[in-house]
């Protein structure tokens, strides 16, 4: 197939721009480059390239220039602010002016050039790890830089690529600075730099042991790279110019036998094993008229016959023997194993090794901090999303299937608020509220018209609520799609609350734990301290009492159960915000929550309290266990709560008396 | 004793002899025995259907007569329908083998061969061990024997559990659903050794029998379908009409009662309970080689919970409401979401219907629970002239089943 | 039993009607359109149904093939896996359809594949996928691990200097696959097996907050940590937000990920994640002219706020060179057509031109690009075209096996003992 009209047009429009690219380059060579800009082009080809592999000599050609404007080159173009012109290959920064047309400014005057059209332009897109390499030949520039956020720049250059030459740059950029932050990160890295390049022993162990008690990742960083060990055999003794972590014996805790004869192997030093497959090559090699060393082929269907008839090519001399064990046990006497560290001096080595002793201690702990962190926050989550169900299953009896799209119809409240009020905070104002009434009215509506002719038919109410939540699923699909929508946290919730570089948690996560909180106080203060607490309470322990008190008990029911939908809803705008907004948002939560409910005891809120912290920290125990499969933790922790249930099926905080019912 | 129990369900002959034409109608339609009006695929789904049909009955007995609303016998369904899956991989891959091998140079030994099968079926997966799971796949015997061991053993472990400890209702049915839920994350993971979310795939394709078409071995599919389910439904009806039946009956509607009386409550219930895992392991055994592929989707909670839905919209507590239940839901299910059904134009909004079905569906379900609660087989009840006693209004007295108001101004 | 009854012969019906249609128009080419339009998938799916009725209906535009129409069959198999073997089976039996569209995840493939290959139908599949197939019936448009994962997996070794990595999926086969390659892969370059951390999580999880710090804890040996995800659909969204949170800078920790696209993208916030990367074979923002029209077609058909991603560029090439064989071919019979298929070229939207190759895979550049706050990528690196490779050459199982449809007949030929393994593929 010829290749389409427009294919060929563009061809012919590369072949004009390749002339009259040659014919510009030749008046631009006549009007006189400046400094940079030839600069520049003599390096073209690999600027064009872009690849970190290539470009380390242009970067350092234009960092040692000596040009004035080199640092603006290099900023621009880390920035990808950096174009060229497609027509003459000239390189300029550029701003955009609208989505078309950009201006020119020429690096050497800052001044415009002109403005084009991005389709005369090509931008260069530094990739990520040549954005670094600038950024430390940046370094130089930037260290002394009035501007502190530049300063900072340089800062994290050095962290991310530290070079022995920053040292003493970075000593020399000590004294003068005002800011104490950045002071403070300067003395900090120069005491990583020191630790790791400083020509003197003394004071690099004396860095090291600075750091004995750093958290810091930066820290262990620098640490663990001159403790590395490569694993060596060598003839003979272990040479003594080396500094040995330790002598390794064939056959003991650190080293088998197998893969000491294998390191043998591979350095060269003794004769390979034969392994079944080397045996099965050979023989499908050696084939004569039917057999093999004498042995039909028929015969070597199994190992007996296979290792027969090579031993008959061994015997031979058409095969290698594989080596005896005296013969391996021999060469592996013959040789010495060892740990060497790649670091020479013994006492750096021996600093580091001390060093991170203590931080690992320090760092354990921390991490069980911060995983008790993480349990807890998915117990808040876990709780948030039961709470509800806590009040309708738990304390009115009732099985809402349904519970789950309330949280889901929560969470679309949120999103649909967000495209009316742009403004995050005041959207998550409305929002909350806004959540609240919806998924009460949609509450009473249910128990209105469905539950309460059901009370009586438990098993019943389970199966209309599944009907009524996949209906509501289903139409939440038909609104909003089955993609995932957006709902966006405010500013002020991005981020994470860092303790140190180990134990840290995002606010958002810490703001649904304090809003679990601020529900339990509302539950206990309705249930405990306010009129429809106490008529729920007593029209749940016995309705017919409590109808002959005075008390409506529809509509106590009615209002208990509004109240518990209710509260889902704002659950749904929660974990909307640090999850997804789906329609199977709620399918994902159900289980667990009832879970949670009946693991804590039904009717307690205190129960489906430490229902959620039980599986919080068992899920994030089990996830610790095996760090590289998630899902087998959810599947233990169900099974786990199956079996408990079996020996205490009331709950961990069961009721007693009369309130307990059936 | 045969004849007379037969004689007193005359439904239960009526539904054999339905059952019977049905399949032979059927057989005498399909492309490869006669006519050639319904094509493979279709035969294919109504061979899934009756095994449906057949779970149906487990559960109708289970919840409609025993009173306990399981959430998971689709995972029983879902085990037998892996343990057939097993050997039909093993022997399907092993014959593709053991040929390739064959053109090699040097004649395989059997650990050979059992690796390259590890490595076909599990090379997708990107493994190439047999997990210990697959230590009797290479037997259709043992297979055979795991469809219904495997479920049955889970149910006794699980039910007797659960009965022990007296957890019942609403209670039972959510750990049921919890099992369902754990079954199918675990089988959900690849280190189950079962593939994980693949599953188990490619089983229409019989080891052995790859001459014969599939439209031959579509209708031997049906056939066997059809003949489980009468086997089925006629060991379900035994079971619901003698004394044992009664006693099961009782249980539902008052187990304390039943066990004032002497009764072993829990042997009753752990028996209607494994028989029904077991009835539901051999209908799964059959379901899967017609759809083709076994994987933990099919196992999900939702799955159990929609057969539920089945039962109830069927009607509970007779046989033959389950099966009409669990065939007619599931085939216009099918229908609607297939995109065949056409659109409803409403004026201002077309109605697509692979859109809003689910949405009627969870509405009619919500319609049968609460005005029909007998299901489509209460349609029966008028047709026979059988009819509850009109009961409304609040109760009198303080429990449940008492006189109601409006019966006492009778 | 009326009622019982009243369905069969409903359904008897029904299915007769069914035959009645598929007989009624013989003088169009049918088109069988298989993705799901209910259920988890119909997200991602919906949008290659509308991609093919809309190449249907430009094609129709144009005149059809040869001479006729082209007219679509679209059914729904609802994320259900064995509902997609049983419409393929409709569509080739019953509505007699000449060609299929269809799949997007390996299980519903691999649910159709002994269908297709029992009554010898043609399928293509236009997602990337885990490789270790190729089926005489399947044309694979999509991605094989060498054309997607090892790319970028070099760029991450070469161009950003990652010495570990941490290899995030969901469990299920398509991450498994990939990531096993990408063990043996990072192996024969070197890195040891102490600097690949590997984590499967379920699907839609979305408590990540464990998981990004045991990736940051990853720094403390002094290397850089490079993140490859295999994490699909919803879960993403969880897994950003965590990754903003941990203010994790795309400079210090990069994340490449291979199914998140345009559309994945739209349901989040990306102005914490700008730089993190995605490796494909196609962004909406390529600058190529065919792209500017099939981009401009899209928006104009769907909606100015609809996006287009990779797999609806592998299904605008694998629709073209369908159209072309057929041409070439001068019937729609499978067998012509598919041998007619081999050695077609269509030029890619994103630059350059596809070729087929004779194991059904395509030649395809690989482009990685940088997310930007507006939800599109800027494609920082593009290679030339990248041969797929049926059967990965870093496993020891498949680096042995070839797949040759033009040459040696067979798509799974052990290259050791020469022999064809089988002809059927393995599902």
């Amino acid at each position: 197939m010829p290749p389409p009209p427009y294919l060929q047009a563009s061809m012919i429009h590369r072949t004009f721009a390749l002339i009259a690219a040659l014919i510009l380059m030749t008046v631009s060579a006549l009007a006189q480059d400046s400094a940079i800009q030839s600069l520049l082009q003599t390096h073209r080809e690999t600027i064009e390239q872009s690849s970190r592999k290539t470009i380390g000599p242009v970067i350092t050609a234009l960092a040692t220039s000596g040009l004035p404007s080199a640092q603006t080159v290099l900023e621009k173009w880390q920035a990808k602010d950096m174009w060229q012109r497609k027509a003459d290959g000239q390189f300029f920064y550029a701003e955009k002016i609208d989505s078309k047309t950009y201006e020119l400014f020429d690096f050497e005057t800052n001044s415009s050039v002109e403005k084009a059209a991005k389709s005369d332009l090509k931008q260069l897109k530094p990739n990520s790890g040549i954005r670094a390499l600038i950024g430390t030949a940046l370094v130089q520039f930037q260290l002394m830089d009035p501007d502190p956020v530049k300063r900072h720049d340089a800062l994290i250059s050095i962290e991310r690529d530290p070079e022995p030459a920053h040292l003493e740059p970075l000593r020399a950029a000590i004294a003068g600075e005002q800011d104490a932050a950045l002071l403070a990160k300067k003395q900090r890295l120069e005491r990583l730099l020191t630790a790791r390049y400083d020509a003197a022993s003394e004071a690099r162990v004396a860095a090291i042991n600075s750091f004995a008690d750093d958290l810091g990742v930066d820290a262990r960083a620098m640490l663990n790279p001159l403790v590395q060990t490569k694993r060596r055999v060598v003839a003979g003794d272990v040479p003594a110019d080396l500094n040995i972590a330790r002598r390794l014996t064939p056959g003991g805790d650190d080293l088998t036998g197998d893969a000491a004869y294998a390191m043998l192997v591979d350095a060269g030093l003794a004769p390979a094993k034969i392994d079944a497959a080397d045996i099965k090559t050979t023989l499908a090699a050696n084939i004569v008229d039917g057999t093999v060393g004498g042995v039909p082929v028929a015969e070597l269907d199994d190992m007996a016959g296979r290792d027969r008839a090579y031993a008959a090519l061994v015997a031979g001399g058409l095969a290698q023997p594989t080596p005896t064990e005296a013969q391996i046990g021999a060469a592996l006497s013959a040789h010495s194993f060892f740990d060497a560290y790649a670091e020479a001096d013994p006492a750096v080595t021996q600093a580091a090794e001390q060093a991170l002793r203590s931080i690992g201690t320090k760092v354990a702990v921390n991490q069980f901090l911060d995983l008790s962190l993480d349990a807890i926050s998915l117990a808040s989550i876990y709780f948030l999303a039961a709470i509800g169900l806590a009040i309708t299953f738990g304390v009115m009896g009732v099985i809402n299937m349904a519970h789950g799209e309330f949280i889901m119809m929560g969470a679309y409240t949120g999103y649909v608020v967000q495209q009316v009020i742009p403004d995050y905070t005041v959207s998550i104002i409305v929002a909350i509220p806004l959540a609240f009434a919806v998924t009460f009215a949609a509450g009473v509506a249910m128990e209105r018209l469905v539950i309460r002719w059901l009370y009586n038919r438990p098993l019943e109410t389970l199966l209309a609520t599944f009907g009524i939540s996949i209906a509501l699923q289903q139409i939440a699909k038909n609104i909003f799609g089955t993609q995932a929508r957006p709902l966006t946290s405010p500013g002020w919730l991005d981020g994470a609350w860092v303790l140190n570089d180990v134990v840290s948690i995002s606010y958002i996560r810490i703001a649904i734990f304090v809003l679990a909180l601020i529900f339990l106080a509302v539950f206990l203060f309705i249930m405990k301290r306010t009129r429809l607490g106490l008529e729920t309470r007593a029209v749940t322990q016995n309705p017919r009492m409590a109808a002959s008190m005075g008390i409506n008990p529809d509509r106590v029911n009615m209002l208990t159960f509004g109240l518990g939908s209710g509260i889902a809803g704002v659950a749904g705008v929660a974990i909307g915000l640090f999850a997804k907004v789906t329609s199977e948002l709620g399918s994902d939560y159900i289980v667990q929550s009832f879970m949670t409910v009946v693991v804590g005891g039904v009717g307690n809120i205190w129960g489906t309290l430490a229902g959620a912290a039980m599986i919080g920290f068992l899920q994030k125990g089990i996830e610790w266990m095996n760090p590289s499969n998630t899902l087998a933790a959810q599947t233990y922790m169900i099974v786990f709560i199956i079996i408990f249930i079996q020996f205490r099926p009331r709950g961990i905080i069961a009721l007693r008396g009369r309130a307990a019912g059936d | 004793m045969q004849r007379s129990f037969l004689f007193r369900t005359p439904s239960t002959l009526i539904f054999l002899g339905a059952l019977a034409l049905f399949t032979i109608a059927v057989t005498l339609l399909s492309d490869a025995f006669g006519a050639g009006v319904i094509s493979t695929s279709f035969v294919k789904t109504l061979g899934k259907t009756l095994c449906l049909c057949l779970i149906a009955v487990a559960m109708d007995l289970v919840w409609g007569y025993c009173g306990i609303l399981s959430l998971g016998h689709f995972a029983f369904f879902g085990l037998g329908g892996y343990m057939i899956g097993m050997w039909l991989m093993y022997e399907r891959t092993k014959d593709i083998v053991t040929a390739s091998m064959a053109q090699a140079d040097i004649p395989p030994t059997p650990q050979e061969v059992i690796d390259a099968i590890g490595t076909q079926i599990f090379g997708v997966v990107g493994s190439s061990e047999f997990p210990l799971v697959w230590a009797f796949a290479d037997s259709l015997f043992l297979q055979l024997a795991l469809v219904v061991l495997v479920p049955g053993v889970l149910a006794l472990v699980f039910g007797w559990l659960a009965f022990r400890s007296r957890v019942t209702g609403v209670y039972l049915s959510i750990l049921t659903q919890a099992m369902t839920l754990a079954l199918a994350l675990y089988l959900f993971q690849n280190d189950s050794g079962l593939r994980g979310n693949n599953g188990l795939s490619g089983l229409q394709n019989l080891p052995g029998a790859g001459d014969i078409p599939q439209s031959v071995m579509s209708i031997w599919f049906l056939w066997a379908s059809a003949l489980a389910l009468g086997l089925g439904y006629l060991l379900a009806a035994w079971v619901v009409s003698g004394k044992l039946g009664s006693v099961i009956r009782g249980i539902r509607d008052d187990e304390a009662r039943v066990r004032f009386l002497g009764y072993s409550v829990e042997g009753y219930k752990l028996f209607i309970f494994v028989l029904t895992a077991v009835i539901a392991g051999i209908a799964g055994a059959l379901y899967y080689p017609q759809a083709g592929i076994v994987n933990p989707a099919e196992i999900a909670p939702i799955a159990s919970i929609y057969l539920a839905v089945w039962v109830a919209i069927g009607g509970r507590g007779r046989l033959y409401g389950a099966v009409i239940g669990a065939g007619f839901v599931s085939l216009i299910s099918t229908w609607f979401t297939g995109g065949q059904a056409p659109d409803l134009p409403l004026g201002f909004y077309t109605i697509k219907w692979v859109d809003w079905w689910q949405v009627v569906l969870g509405l009619s379900f919500v319609m049968v629970t609460l005005f029909a609660p007998k299901g489509i087989g209460g349609v029966f009840d008028l047709i026979t002239g059988q009819r509850a006693p009109e009961r409304h209004g609040a109760d009198l007295g303080p429990d449940k089943g008492s006189l109601q108001e409006q019966e006492a101004l009778k | 039993m009326t009622i019982l009854k009243k369905t069969i012969v409903g359904a008897t019906v029904a299915s007769s009607l069914f035959g009645a249609t598929a007989w009624a128009a013989d003088d169009t080419i049918k088109v069988g359109v298989l993705h799901s339009l209910s259920g988890t998938m119909a997200i991602s799916e919906t949008t290659l149904k509308d991609t093919v009725l809309m190449l249907i209906d430009e094609q129709n535009a144009k005149g059809g093939v040869l001479g006729k129409q082209l007219e679509a069959v679209v059914v729904d198999p609802a994320s259900d896996w064995p509902l997609f073997a049983e419409k393929a089976r409709e569509l080739l039996t019953v509505d007699k359809v000449d060609v299929m569209f269809g799949c997007w995840t390996s299980v519903s493939r691999k649910s159709v594949l002994p269908v297709i290959e029992e009554l010898n139908g043609l399928l293509f599949y236009p997602v990337q996928y885990e490789g270790e197939e190729s089926s005489k019936n399947v044309f694979y448009t999509g991605a094989a691990p060498n054309q997607q994962a090892i790319p970028a997996t070099d760029y991450f070794l070469d161009e950003l200097g990652v010495e570990k990595f941490a290899l995030l999926g969901t469990d299920y086969v398509y991450p498994r696959t990939t990531n096993n390659i990408l063990e043996s892969y990072l192996a024969s370059k070197g890195v040891a097996a102490d600097d690949i951390f590997v984590n499967y999580t379920p699907f839609g999880h979305s408590d990540w907050s464990k998981i990004v710090a045991d990736v940051v804890a990853l720094g403390a040996d002094g290397k850089k940590v490079g993140v490859i995800s295999t994490i699909n659909g919803d879960a993403n969204i969880g897994f950003y937000k965590e990754l903003a949170a941990a203010g994790i800078s795309a400079d210090d920790i990069p994340v490449v990920a291979f199914s998140v696209g345009e559309e994945e993208l739209s349901g989040l916030d990306t102005t914490n994640l700008v730089g993190h990367l995605a490796a494909w074979n196609y962004f909406e923002s390529a600058d190529a002219e065919p792209n500017t029209a099939f981009v401009e077609a899209w928006k104009a058909r769907m909606g100015e706020d609809r996006v287009t991603n990779d797999p609806m560029e592998a299904t605008y090439i694998g629709f073209n060179m369908w159209v072309n064989a057929v041409e070439a071919a001068g019937t729609t019979d499978v067998d012509p057509v598919t041998d007619a298929m081999v050695g077609q070229k269509f030029p890619n939207l994103s630059g350059g031109t596809a070729e087929m190759l004779s194991n059904h895979h395509l030649t395809k550049p690989v482009l990685i690009g940088e997310i930007q706050d507006d939800g599109q990528f800027d494609i920082i690196s593009q290679t030339s075209e990248v041969p797929g490779d049926a059967w990965t050459d870093f496993l020891p199982e498949s680096a042995v096996l070839t797949s040759d449809w033009k040459g040696l007949g067979c798509g799974m030929y052990n290259t050791e003992t020469k022999s064809c393994v089988q002809l059927g593929s393995n599902y």
